[in-house]
């Protein structure tokens, strides 16, 4: 296993095992109050997503990479990736079938289009951060997989 | 008035430690301290973002400059090597270049609009209406966000796009799928 001196450092101390432990959680729960509250406060999705890939990546540094492994495979990595981008992609579709311009979050609401636009802007940016976060995910599988080899 | 005074001292502290940590890291041979230093530099351009009020680019910044990209530039890092190759002999075309380049971007910045010029092209164009009518159209009160996802869907959908095009072409050049391999090296045994 020729991984980076640094890394496997990281990986014996005790004190950055606690505490990445206990920081990880709070890590991706704050990356679900950026992605959520985006229309509120700065952040968005492409925010929420890399923040989000941040906690997982860190939980891969201090407790090696096949523990983030077996919790997301690579083909949950490679779905997730598409599933964020088609996300994006089905409500400017959706929105064209309803009778709008693509990506007229409008028509989402007969009544109101701005609560279409509240729908529309929630659905387009969760697609965002899904996407964000597995590509974050994927490049790191691909870099730090190679570099055991 | 004395805020902006202040405000523009703070930047002006910020912009010179920038400087300083560019040209150090470009005389740094460690790749390790240089990742970290970029983090660093990454930090202090999010906070000039924020004294800029842009603070949706300051925490893009933040989260991509400082957190991930590190992270990132580490990952390489364990594919080569954490020493930069002493330099044969001086570069100086590569000097002449770099200076001549820096010197033309600065010349161009010289036809930009004064900094927050409320008369400047971008914000006499679509940015009114986006400002006024933001709040009746969409009806949320962040309107980066509504500029973003939806005035500008279009374009977040590109860009969505793009960044999945990165995590494609790392698959594909780095390889994905580690059962693969194995099987791969199985064979070669």
């Amino acid at each position: 296993m020729s991984d980076t001196p640094i890394k496997m450092r990281v990986r014996e101390t005790v004190v950055l095992r606690v505490v990445g432990k206990a920081l990880v959680p709070f890590i991706l729960l704050f990356a679900l109050y950026v992605q959520f509250h985006g229309d509120y406060g700065p952040g968005g999705g492409f925010q929420a997503g890399v923040i989000f890939a941040a906690g997982l990546i860190l939980h891969a540094l201090i407790f090696g990479l096949d523990a983030l492994r077996r919790a997301i495979p690579q083909v949950v990595v490679e779905i997730g990736i598409a599933v964020g981008a088609l996300l994006y992609g089905g409500v400017g579709v959706v929105s064209m079938i309803m009778g709008g311009e693509f990506l007229h979050y409008g028509v989402f609401d007969q009544h109101d289009p701005v609560h279409g636009q509240h729908l529309g802007i929630l659905l387009v940016e969760l697609g965002v951060g899904i996407t964000v976060t597995f590509v974050m995910v994927a490049i790191f599988y691909a870099f730090a997989g190679r570099a055991r080899q | 008035m004395g805020e902006s005074v202040l405000g523009s001292l703070v930047e002006m502290i910020l912009f010179v430690f920038m400087i300083a940590l560019a040209l150090y890291i470009a005389r740094l041979r460690s790749l390790f301290a240089a990742a970290m230093l970029f983090g660093i530099f990454s930090l202090l351009s999010a906070g000039l973002l924020t004294l800029m009020d842009a603070v949706d680019v300051a925490f893009t910044e933040a989260a991509v400059g400082a957190g991930i990209s590190t992270v990132l530039i580490l990952g390489a890092l364990g594919l080569t090597t954490s020493e930069e190759a002493p330099p044969k002999k001086h570069q100086w075309t590569a000097l002449f270049v770099v200076v001549a380049t820096g010197l033309v971007l600065v010349y161009g910045t010289l036809d930009m609009p004064v900094y927050g010029d409320p008369d400047a092209p971008i914000q006499r164009h679509v940015a009114p209406h986006y400002l006024e009518k933001s709040s009746e159209e969409i009806g949320i009160p962040n309107v980066v966000t509504s500029v973003l996802a939806s005035y500008r869907g279009y374009d977040t959908f590109g860009e969505t796009t793009v960044v999945l095009t990165a995590a494609v072409g790392a698959i594909l050049l780095l390889g994905g799928r580690p059962a693969r391999r194995k099987e791969d090296d199985g064979e070669g045994e």
